[in-house]
């Protein structure tokens, strides 16, 4: 680093430097930033998801000035953008694509890490600020399907709200405080709306904490092998600049593709229905990246002692997500990386198809064989955190590791 | 090694979670052919003519009960649309009279920035024409309709970019009525039979036959066939094109920039190799 550091080139860049030290701050954060040498393209999905929450921020502020929140003018006013704002169409099918491309690179993100272990010491707040962004990332996503105003806006919307009464004694109270009445309606929309424009902001927040956090331990590496010296890494620019924006660059091309050939495939028919809360869908199935959960709220159908199924859902939802943020303290294994873990990888496999199992099986109606389905996943999806990565951390004997990032990367040129 | 085993778990999973959705799948809606649309796919665009034919057949047959409220008679001579000059489009206009308190009686002869006025004053008075039935406003109801494709066919659907299943659903919808129910099939009274509907029993009654629209045929063209099934396609066709009016634009700025991206795309990786080309890594 020293070789690298900021040095003001003129008096101005002096003065500058006196008082507010930005020029050095670029520098030395996203120039010379020591970046382990190895990343693969799993380590790109980072820049690829400042790039999604920068894309659904500028479109969702133009949006914001011509949607308007009203249950009568909601679901006509998102058309007016399609049909009569200049570049409506294309900015409307980017906001609402871009959702979805966000979850796949967040679920990316997030399983990259899993693999890895770039959760464990010392970037356990690195990660739990991360699994934060993508709860919050989930609500903001949620209510920004309510806005257009369709059938599985306002059914979705009903749906997901009514999971709050399930809470013992303030749960009514709740319930009432999110819809801002008795049912779903135009003072839901409203706060929904104006909590859809928020929390963007208070992500973009937490997303400078997550990337500070990132910067003190600095990357974890495909190998989870601890940086030793000045020879493991490489600075920051151009490298990995240029290596980033190069992914962001493939990852544009099936967002476009969605959003000038097919805008409309990731969505539901029904959502352009205007919202009517005399007729029930035939099936009310929430976005895509929200079915994992949804089958896990699902899958609780039967009461336990006094718990009956519905705040049992709940507790099981909530328990889904609190497993992610104790992920640091379940698997105790002190290797990283799932490279040099020969029974975990394995688990991790089925983890992930556990995970996708989930996905689809929230689609599907609640009868049959997928009851029965939606259980085993469930079951397993907590057996994994609870209990295969605390005994693998015990029990697993990793493979030898390399002493270090350039020794692994010679050997494998040598190879 | 472990790939073609990650493949193999993945192939037993995903058809294990498959075979029920398929076997459970045999109620007695039968398959939907997808149609050939001229706007389909990466180059897709409308039909001038065809849409022109829909908008007859809407006009002269559908207009009576389905509003189209998001519609202005503009839009008719607009680009990539039916194509109708604007004079034709003034003169249609004029046919209709819209409501407009702000002048004397209350009602007006159309211009073209009218939106398509409805048949019905109110919902319910619409639903006490039709035997309680509310005829959906066609504005986007292309979109709003959609067929389930069985298991594995569905994700091809996302690389082939499969976008017509509104339309393909309305043209079979058209076409799938039955003179009487099938055998221990309960008809409430006022309801048709279609295989297509959403639990058989729909309220509209059959509305084409051959030879119920006369389509005008300019010289030098062919002739089209006078059916059914012509009317229902090209009135499904011009559905499409009222729910989604910029959709050959959209296509056509598409296609530009995907070749825009997939040449930067090129280029950005050929500099990172070069960038990263002394590092070992």
């Amino acid at each position: 680093m020293s070789e690298h550091s900021y040095v003001p080139g003129t008096a101005a860049e002096k003065w500058l430097d006196d008082r507010l030290p930005v020029a050095r701050f670029a520098k030395e954060h996203l120039m010379d930033f020591p970046t382990p040498k190895n990343l693969n393209y799993w380590w790109t999905f980072g820049a690829i998801l400042v790039m999604c929450l920068a894309v659904q921020i500028v479109t969702g502020i133009i949006l914001a000035m011509h949607y308007t929140p009203n249950v009568a003018m909601a679901f006509d006013s998102v058309e007016h953008i399609r049909r009569d704002v200049n570049g409506g169409r294309i900015i409307q099918a980017t906001h609402a694509v871009g959702a979805s491309m966000f979850f796949l690179a967040l679920y990316v993100h997030i399983f990259r890490n899993l693999f890895f272990g770039s959760y464990k010491a010392p970037r356990e707040i690195l990660y739990i600020i991360g699994v934060i962004i993508f709860i919050l990332t989930m609500a903001t996503a949620f209510m920004g399907y309510v806005l257009p105003w369709g059938q599985m806006s306002f059914w979705g919307a009903t749906v997901i709200t009514n999971i709050f009464s399930a809470i013992p004694v303030v749960g009514e109270s709740v319930l009432q405080l999110l819809r801002g009445g008795f049912a779903v309606g135009n003072p839901t929309l409203n706060r929904f709306f104006s909590l859809h424009y928020l929390l963007p902001f208070v992500i973009a927040a937490l997303v400078a904490l997550h990337i500070w956090a990132l910067h003190v331990p600095g990357n974890n590496n495909p190998i989870g092998v601890d940086v030793k010296s000045t020879r493991d890494t490489v600075p920051f620019h151009p490298y990995y600049t240029m290596k980033d924006l190069f992914a962001m660059v493939l990852f544009m091309i099936p967002f476009a593709w969605f959003i000038f050939f097919a805008p409309d495939i990731l969505g539901h028919p029904d959502n352009y229905i205007q919202a009517n809360s005399q007729v029930t869908p035939a099936h009310i199935v929430p976005e895509w990246y929200l079915l994992p959960f949804y089958t896990i709220l699902r899958a609780i159908d039967f009461n336990v002692l006094f718990i009956n199924s519905q705040l049992g859902g709940v507790i099981a939802m909530a328990l889904s997500m609190i497993a992610l943020l104790v992920v640091p303290w379940l698997d105790t294994a002190k290797v990283r990386s799932g490279l040099f873990r020969p029974v975990f990888k394995w688990f991790y496999l089925l983890f992930l198809i556990n995970f996708i199992g989930l996905t689809y099986l929230g689609a599907q109606p609640a009868e049959g064989i997928y009851v029965v389905l939606a259980k085993v996943c469930t079951a397993y999806y907590f057996i994994h955190f609870f209990v295969v990565l605390p005994v693998l951390s015990r029990i697993e004997k990793p493979l030898p590791l390399p002493t270090s990032i350039s020794e692994n990367v010679l050997g494998k040129a040598h190879a | 090694m472990i790939k073609t085993k990650t493949v193999l778990v993945t192939l037993a999973l995903v058809f294990g979670l498959a075979a029920p959705a398929m076997a459970a799948d045999t109620h007695s809606t039968p398959h939907i052919e997808k149609q050939q649309w001229s706007f389909a796919g990466i180059f897709g665009t409308y039909d001038r003519n065809q849409l022109q034919r829909g908008f007859q057949v809407y006009r002269e047959v559908c207009a009576s009960c389905h509003g189209a409220r998001l519609i202005a008679f503009r839009n008719l001579s607009e680009e990539d649309g039916p194509g109708f000059s604007e004079e034709q489009v003034k003169a249609l206009a004029a046919e209709y009279e819209v409501a407009d308190p702000t002048v004397e009686g209350g009602t007006r002869a159309a211009v073209p920035a009218d939106r398509w006025p409805s048949p019905f004053p109110t919902e319910q008075d619409a639903r006490d024409a039709n035997g309680g039935s509310l005829p959906p406003d066609f504005s986007v109801l292309a979109k709003a309709r959609g067929i389930v494709d069985p298991f594995p066919n569905w994700i091809f659907n996302y690389f082939t970019g499969y976008s017509e299943g509104g339309v393909d659903y309305i043209r079979a919808l058209l076409l799938g009525y039955h003179e009487e129910a099938p055998a221990g099939f309960d008809l409430p009274e006022g309801k048709y039979y279609n295989d297509y509907f959403p639990g058989h029993a729909i309220g509209m009654a059959p509305p084409l036959f051959d030879e119920q629209v006369v389509y005008e045929v300019a010289e030098g063209q062919a002739e089209v066939p006078l059916t059914a099934e012509q009317y229902a396609t090209d009135v499904a066709a011009f559905m499409m094109w009222m729910a989604e009016p910029g959709l050959p634009g959209r296509k056509e700025t598409g296609f530009r920039v995907l070749l825009f991206l997939f040449l930067f795309a090129g280029l950005l990786w050929a500099t990172k190799r070069r960038i990263w080309a002394g590092i070992e890594h």
